[in-house]
C-alpha cells in the first residue's frame, strides 16, 4: 500500500469514526438533555410527564415535612419570588439544609408536585450551585449570598 | 515568619523558572554549550525554591498560624495532625503550591536521568518546562497566593471541608497531579521536537517512560478518587459522570492513546507526528481539566472558590498553551519525515484503531463535558448531561476498542497474517459467546451488560491465550515454558497484566452498574430489613466522641439464611466547627460484591434512623483492576530496554567516534 493510499484509509476511518460519533451524540442529546428551570421559569411551562429536568434555588425556611415511612420528604424549593413543592423519597444529602441552595433532578407530576428523584446540595456550604445564584439573580432576589458566604 | 520566607521562596523560584525557560532554549538555537548548561542548575534551583515554599505553608498549617489566611480559612487546631498536612492541598492555594512542586520535581528527574538525551533536545524540553512552570507560578503568586495574612488573625480557624478530612485525601489529589503535571513530559519534548524539526525512535523511547508514569499516576488518582467518592458520600456509586470526573478522564484517555502510539512511535518509526499531536492534546486536555476545576465554571462536587480572575488567566494560558503549540505544531509537523509504511491489518494498524477510538471517545465526553457551559455562553440556557448521554456515545465506542485489544498484541508489526489471528483468538471467541448467552439466561433483561461481560471475558482470554502462545505453554515441555516466562521482556508482562486489568475493570463498571440494588428504611434497634438476599438487622445505635466531631454509630447484623455474616457499623459524624455531617458508609466486600450501609437523619417521629442499604456487585473488581492496570504500567516502566535504551546509544556513539579515530589515524 503506498503512502497516499495509508494516509486516505486513515482519513476516511477516521471520519467514519467521527461521524459515528456524531451520529451518537445527537442522538443521545435528543433524549438525554437535562434543561434547568427556576421555579418562576416553570411557571405555566407546560412539561412532559416524562422529561428529566432539574430544578433549583433555596430550600424555604420551614417548609420541609417528612412523611410516617420516615423516608419521604416534601420542601419547596423557592427562588424568593416562586416556590415550587418537591417531593423525593431518599435519604436527604449531608448538606441539605433550610435556607441553603439546592438543586433536584426528576419530573414534573401532572399534578404540579415536582417528583425528585435525586437531591444535591453543594458539598461546601460556603458555595451555591451557580444554577441556584443565578436563579436568584434572575428573580431579583439576590442579595450577594456567594459574597457573604465567602 | 514563616509566610514571608515562603512568599520569598516562591517568587526567587519564579526568577529561577524565568532563567530556565529563557537561556537554554536561547542557547540551543544559537549552539551555546554554555547557556544550554544552565538549564540543570537553573531546574535544581526552582525545586529548591519550591520545596522551600512547600515547607513554610506545611509549617504554618502543623503550627496552626491562622496569622495566613490560607491557613485560617481550612484548618482548626483541633484538628488531628495528618489532616494538618493534607490539608495543604485541600484547598486551591495550597494545591497550586504542590501543583508547581510536582512540576520542578518532573524537572529535576529530566535533569538527573537524562544524561544520555541530546543535549540540545534536553535544552529545549526543559525549557519548554520551564516557561510552564513560569505561567503556573504567577498564577499562584498573583492570583491564588498561599501566604497571604490576615490581620487580625482570629483565635481559631474555620477547620477544613469535613469531608476532606479523610486519608483518602493524602493521596488522590497528589497522584492526579503527578499525572496531569506528568503530561507536561510528553509535551514539553513534542514542543522541542517540533522546533528542531526532527522525531527519531530515540525520542519516542525517551517519552513513553514519562508518559507511562504519568498514566500511572493518573490511573492510580482517578481511581483513588472514584473509591474515595464511593465510600465517602454515601451513594453507593463509584463513577457519577461528574465534570470534574471527566475533566480527570480526558487526559487519561489522551494519555492512553499516546502511550501506545508512541510504542508505534519508538519500535517501527511512525505515527510520529499524530504522537506528537497526541502529547499536546493530552497536555492541553489537562490544562482544561485545570481551568474548568477551578474556574468555578462548573456545579460540582470539587470546584474550589470560583473567582473569575483566576478563571481568566487559567483560560489565558489555555488559549495561550493549546493554540500556541498547535500552531506550531501546524507549521513544523509536515517537515516531520514519515516512517515505516504498513498495512491496515497489522500492529501498528491496531494501534491505530486504538487511538482512533480512544481520540474520538474523548471527543464524546469533551462534547458533554463543554456543550452546558457553551449553551449557557450563548443563550443563557441551563442543561446538565448525565450518565445516560455517556451510556449512549462513549461506552459503545469503547466495545470495539476492547474487540481489537484482543488481537492487537496478536498482530505481526507490518503486516499481519489475520486469519492466523483469528485462530488463535478461537478460544476468546468461545468466551465471548459463553458469557453472553449465560448472562442473558441467568439476567435477562436489556443485552447490554451481557454484551458487556462478554467483551470483557474475550479480552481477558485473549490476552490470556497471547501470553500462553509467547511461552509455549501446554506446546512446549514445562521446562521450556519457564525459561521463556524467565526471558520475557518485563514490558510484556505489563501489556498483559494491564489488558487483563481492563478486562476485570469493565466486569466490575458494567455490573455494578447493571445489576445494582438498594433500599431505604427507617429502622428502630431491632427492625429489620431485607435486600439482595441478605437480612440486615440494627442492633444498637451509639454515640462517639472524634477529635473534632461527634458521632452516632449503628450496630448492623448482616444475615444470610438466618447465619451471621458480619456486624457492621456505619456511621454519621457532626463536626460542630463547620457545621456539616459526613456519611461514613459501612462497606463488607466480598469477591463478588460489596454490600453498603450509609446512615441517614434521625427520624424524630419513631425514633429510628434513616438507613439506605446497597448491593454493588462486582465493584471491587473495579479497584482490582485499576490496581491491574497501574501494576502493568510498572512491569512495563521497570523494562530494561526502557531504562538502558539511551546509554546503548551512547555506545554506538563511541564507536563511531573510535572509528571515526582510526579513520583518521589511517
Amino acid at each position: 500500500m503506498k503512502r497516499k493510499h495509508k494516509r486516505l484509509l486513515f482519513v476516511v476511518v477516521g471520519m467514519a469514526a467521527l461521524g459515528i460519533a456524531a451520529g451518537l451524540i445527537v442522538s443521545a442529546f435528543d433524549e438525554n438533555l437535562v434543561f434547568f428551570f427556576s421555579p418562576t421559569e416553570l411557571q405555566g411551562k407546560a412539561l412532559n410527564p416524562d422529561q428529566r429536568i432539574r430544578i433549583g434555588g433555596l430550600v424555604e425556611e420551614g417548609s420541609l415535612a417528612k412523611e410516617t415511612d420516615g423516608v419521604t420528604f416534601r420542601f419547596r424549593v423557592t427562588d424568593l419570588t416562586t416556590a415550587q413543592t418537591v417531593n423525593y423519597k431518599g435519604l436527604l444529602p449531608d448538606l441539605f439544609r433550610e435556607g441553603q441552595g439546592v438543586v433536584a433532578e426528576g419530573k414534573m407530576r401532572t399534578d404540579g408536585v415536582f417528583e425528585a428523584e435525586e437531591v444535591l446540595a453543594k458539598h461546601d456550604e460556603n458555595y451555591m450551585p451557580r444554577e441556584v445564584a443565578d436563579a436568584l439573580k434572575k428573580s431579583g432576589q439576590w442579595k450577594g449570598q456567594i459574597e457573604a458566604g465567602q | 515568619m514563616s509566610a514571608e520566607l515562603g512568599n520569598y521562596a516562591l517568587i526567587l523560584a519564579l526568577v529561577m523558572a524565568i532563567a530556565q525557560g529563557i537561556l537554554p532554549l536561547v542557547g540551543a538555537a544559537r549552539r551555546n554549550d554554555n547557556l544550554m548548561a544552565l538549564a540543570a542548575p537553573t531546574v535544581i534551583g526552582q525545586f529548591v525554591f519550591i520545596s522551600m515554599a512547600f515547607a513554610c505553608l506545611m509549617y504554618a498549617y502543623v503550627v496552626s498560624d491562622f496569622s495566613v489566611m490560607n491557613v485560617a480559612a481550612n484548618s482548626h487546631s483541633d484538628k488531628p495532625l495528618l489532616y494538618k498536612f493534607t490539608a495543604v492541598w485541600g484547598n486551591h492555594e495550597g494545591s497550586m503550591v504542590l501543583w508547581v512542586w510536582i512540576l520542578s520535581v518532573y524537572g529535576l528527574a529530566v535533569a538527573a536521568f537524562g544524561r544520555n538525551l541530546p543535549p540540545a533536545l534536553k535544552a529545549r524540553a526543559l525549557s519548554i518546562q520551564g516557561l510552564i512552570s513560569v505561567g503556573f507560578l504567577l498564577f499562584s503568586i498573583g492570583t491564588s497566593n498561599p501566604f497571604e495574612r490576615l490581620d487580625p488573625a482570629p483565635i481559631n480557624g474555620n477547620d477544613l471541608n469535613p469531608l476532606l478530612q479523610d486519608p483518602g485525601l493524602a493521596f488522590h489529589p497528589p497522584l492526579l497531579y503527578f499525572g496531569y503535571v506528568g503530561l507536561s513530559m510528553p509535551f514539553s519534548f513534542a514542543i522541542a521536537a517540533l522546533i528542531e524539526g526532527r522525531v527519531d525512535p530515540a525520542w519516542a523511547r525517551w517519552v513513553r517512560p514519562w508518559t507511562l508514569v504519568s498514566w500511572m499516576a493518573l490511573t492510580a488518582g482517578i481511581t483513588l478518587g472514584s473509591w474515595w467518592a464511593y465510600y465517602e458520600l454515601g451513594w453507593g456509586g463509584f463513577w457519577f459522570w461528574d465534570p470534574v470526573e471527566n475533566a480527570s478522564f480526558m487526559p487519561w484517555l489522551m494519555a492512553t492513546a499516546l502511550l501506545h502510539s508512541a510504542l508505534v512511535a519508538e519500535k517501527r518509526d511512525a505515527l510520529k507526528s499524530w504522537t506528537v499531536l497526541l502529547a499536546i492534546l493530552a497536555f492541553s486536555l489537562s490544562l482544561l481539566g485545570t481551568f474548568l476545576v477551578r474556574s468555578g465554571v462548573l456545579t460540582s462536587v470539587h470546584s474550589f472558590a470560583s473567582d473569575p480572575a483566576r478563571g481568566a488567566y487559567i483560560l489565558g494560558f489555555l488559549i495561550f498553551v493549546g493554540g500556541g503549540s498547535l500552531a506550531l505544531y501546524a507549521w513544523r509537523a509536515p517537515s516531520l519525515k514519515a516512517g515505516g509504511t504498513f498495512k491496515p491489518i497489522s500492529r501498528e494498524g491496531a494501534l491505530l484503531f486504538n487511538n482512533l477510538l480512544l481520540v474520538v471517545g474523548c471527543a464524546t465526553v469533551f462534547v458533554g463535558e463543554l456543550y452546558p457551559i457553551v449553551l449557557d455562553a450563548i443563550n443563557g440556557a441551563k442543561v446538565s448531561v448525565g450518565p445516560p448521554f455517556y451510556e449512549k456515545t462513549f461506552v459503545p465506542l469503547m466495545a470495539p476498542l476492547l474487540l481489537v485489544a484482543a488481537a492487537g498484541p496478536m498482530l505481526a508489526w507490518k503486516r499481519a497474517d489475520w486469519p492466523g489471528v483469528v485462530q488463535r483468538l478461537r478460544l476468546a471467541f468461545v468466551a465471548l459467546a459463553a458469557v453472553i448467552a449465560l448472562v442473558y439466561a441467568l439476567h435477562g433483561g436489556p443485552i447490554g451488560p451481557a454484551i458487556g461481560l462478554g467483551i470483557a471475558a474475550w479480552l481477558f482470554t485473549g490476552a490470556a491465550v497471547e501470553f500462553a502462545d509467547r511461552i509455549k505453554l501446554f506446546r512446549a515441555p514445562m521446562r521450556e515454558s519457564l525459561t521463556r516466562l524467565a526471558g520475557l521482556p518485563r514490558s510484556a508482562f505489563g501489556t498483559t497484566l494491564a489488558h487483563m486489568g481492563m478486562a476485570v475493570l469493565v466486569v466490575g463498571s458494567v455490573a455494578g452498574t447493571a445489576w445494582r440494588t438498594e433500599t431505604i428504611a427507617v429502622m428502630r434497634p431491632g427492625d429489620q430489613a431485607e435486600l439482595a438476599g441478605y437480612t440486615v438487622i440494627l442492633n444498637t445505635i451509639g454515640e462517639s466522641k472524634g477529635p473534632n466531631y461527634t458521632a452516632q454509630i449503628a450496630e448492623m447484623r448482616l444475615e444470610r439464611d438466618g447465619e451471621l455474616r458480619d456486624l457492621m457499623y456505619p456511621e454519621k459524624r457532626f463536626y460542630p466547627v463547620q457545621g456539616t455531617q459526613t456519611t461514613e458508609a459501612a462497606i463488607r466486600t466480598t469477591w463478588f460484591a460489596d454490600f453498603y450501609i450509609a446512615l441517614g437523619d434521625p427520624d424524630e417521629a419513631s425514633g429510628g434512623i434513616g438507613v439506605r442499604l446497597y448491593h454493588n456487585p462486582f465493584v471491587p473488581w473495579i479497584w482490582i483492576g485499576a490496581s491491574m492496570l497501574v501494576l502493568g504500567g510498572g512491569f512495563s516502566l521497570s523494562d530494561r530496554r526502557l531504562r538502558v535504551g539511551a546509554p546503548a546509544r551512547r555506545r554506538v556513539a563511541k564507536t563511531q567516534a573510535v572509528s571515526a579515530s582510526e579513520s583518521s589515524n589511517a
